[in-house]
């Protein structure tokens, strides 16, 4: 079965986002007020597996091998369908 | 005595590694392509800097997961040496062979300047031709180069003297201005447990010679050499 999955890896709770903050900056000088800014990445796969739990266990392996690095980042996996 | 110094698509300091290694400290040293693998077996392996990847995903993050990185592990866990510099220090940490990451500055542009730094522990394979509290002053060139680690990584590893250098002021004092990146404790060196490993963001190779205005990094290969030497 063909599966899409979506992840989104994320900095942790109260880690330092050097961008975030810059790209806020930017949107005040726009002349917008925002209380906070956060970035995250999407990763949208298609992948290949028997069922939906296992496409999920292949997209958290992929997360944690790869995409995410557990030292800063946390993860989200989701499984359209 | 045979170092190799590891190319990846990207890497731009290998040639100044390899020069100082063979030219100026009179060892050889063999580029290696990363497709190639480590086919023989080397005394130490230096990671050099640049932008392995165009630093997708994180810097270090794909070299790390290249297959000639299990090479280089499996080296690493006979206890013998392993040197990254910059994007190579960016590689051993995205490896695991040494802990925490070193992640985007803490103002976000890329720094190129001299810095100071102070030898933390001068008895490791690659700081005991420094003594303990030198103050040397040699570039560093990155954006990524912020040290961060969870608060019991960064205490194990002040209990277990494997911090090689800090940022400094020229009198060999860390403080929060002299502090480029916003690295944690102004951490810019860690060693492995075994202490085989030193993942560094400065570059020694970039002062070598008196002609590049300092000789401050030099001793960083010497005492490689040393090291390797004395085991014979």
């Amino acid at each position: 079965m063909k599966y899409d999955v979506t992840i989104k890896i994320a900095l942790k709770e109260g880690m330092l986002d050097p961008e975030a903050s810059a790209i806020q900056n930017a949107i005040t000088n726009l002349g917008y007020t925002t209380e906070s800014l956060r970035t995250a990445r999407l990763f949208l796969i298609r992948l290949d597996a028997p069922d939906r739990e296992a496409a999920r266990a292949m997209a958290q392996k992929i997360c944690e091998r790869l995409l995410a690095n557990p030292v800063i980042h946390r993860y989200e996996v989701e499984v359209a369908g | 005595m045979r170092f190799a110094v590891i190319q990846f698509g990207g890497s731009n300091c290998d040639r100044d590694v390899q020069y100082v290694l063979s030219e100026v400290c009179g060892v050889d040293a063999d580029l290696v392509w990363y497709k190639e693998r480590l086919s023989r077996s080397y005394d130490a392996v230096v990671l050099p800097g640049g932008f392995s990847y165009g630093d997708y995903l994180r810097a270090g993050a794909i070299a790390a997961r290249t297959p000639i990185m299990a090479d280089v592990i499996r080296h690493a866990m006979n206890g013998k040496l392993v040197l990254g510099i910059c994007n190579g220090a960016q590689i051993l940490a995205e490896s695991g062979l040494v802990p925490g990451v070193f992640t985007i500055n803490a103002y976000p542009k890329f720094i190129c300047k001299p810095v100071h730094l102070r030898v933390e522990n001068a008895a490791s394979p690659f700081t005991s031709a420094y003594r303990n509290g030198d103050v040397i002053r040699i570039p560093i060139a990155h954006a990524e180069g912020r040290y961060a680690a969870p608060a019991e990584t960064l205490a194990s590893l002040n209990a277990s003297n494997r911090i090689a250098f800090r940022f400094c002021d020229e009198k060999g004092t860390v403080t929060v201005a002299c502090n480029p990146n916003g690295a944690a404790e102004n951490i810019t060196g860690v060693l492995s447990e075994m202490g085989n490993v030193l993942a560094m963001m400065p570059h020694p190779e970039r002062a070598s010679e008196n002609i590049l205005g300092s000789v401050d990094g030099k001793p960083v290969f010497d005492s490689m050499i040393g090291f390797i030497e004395r085991k014979g």
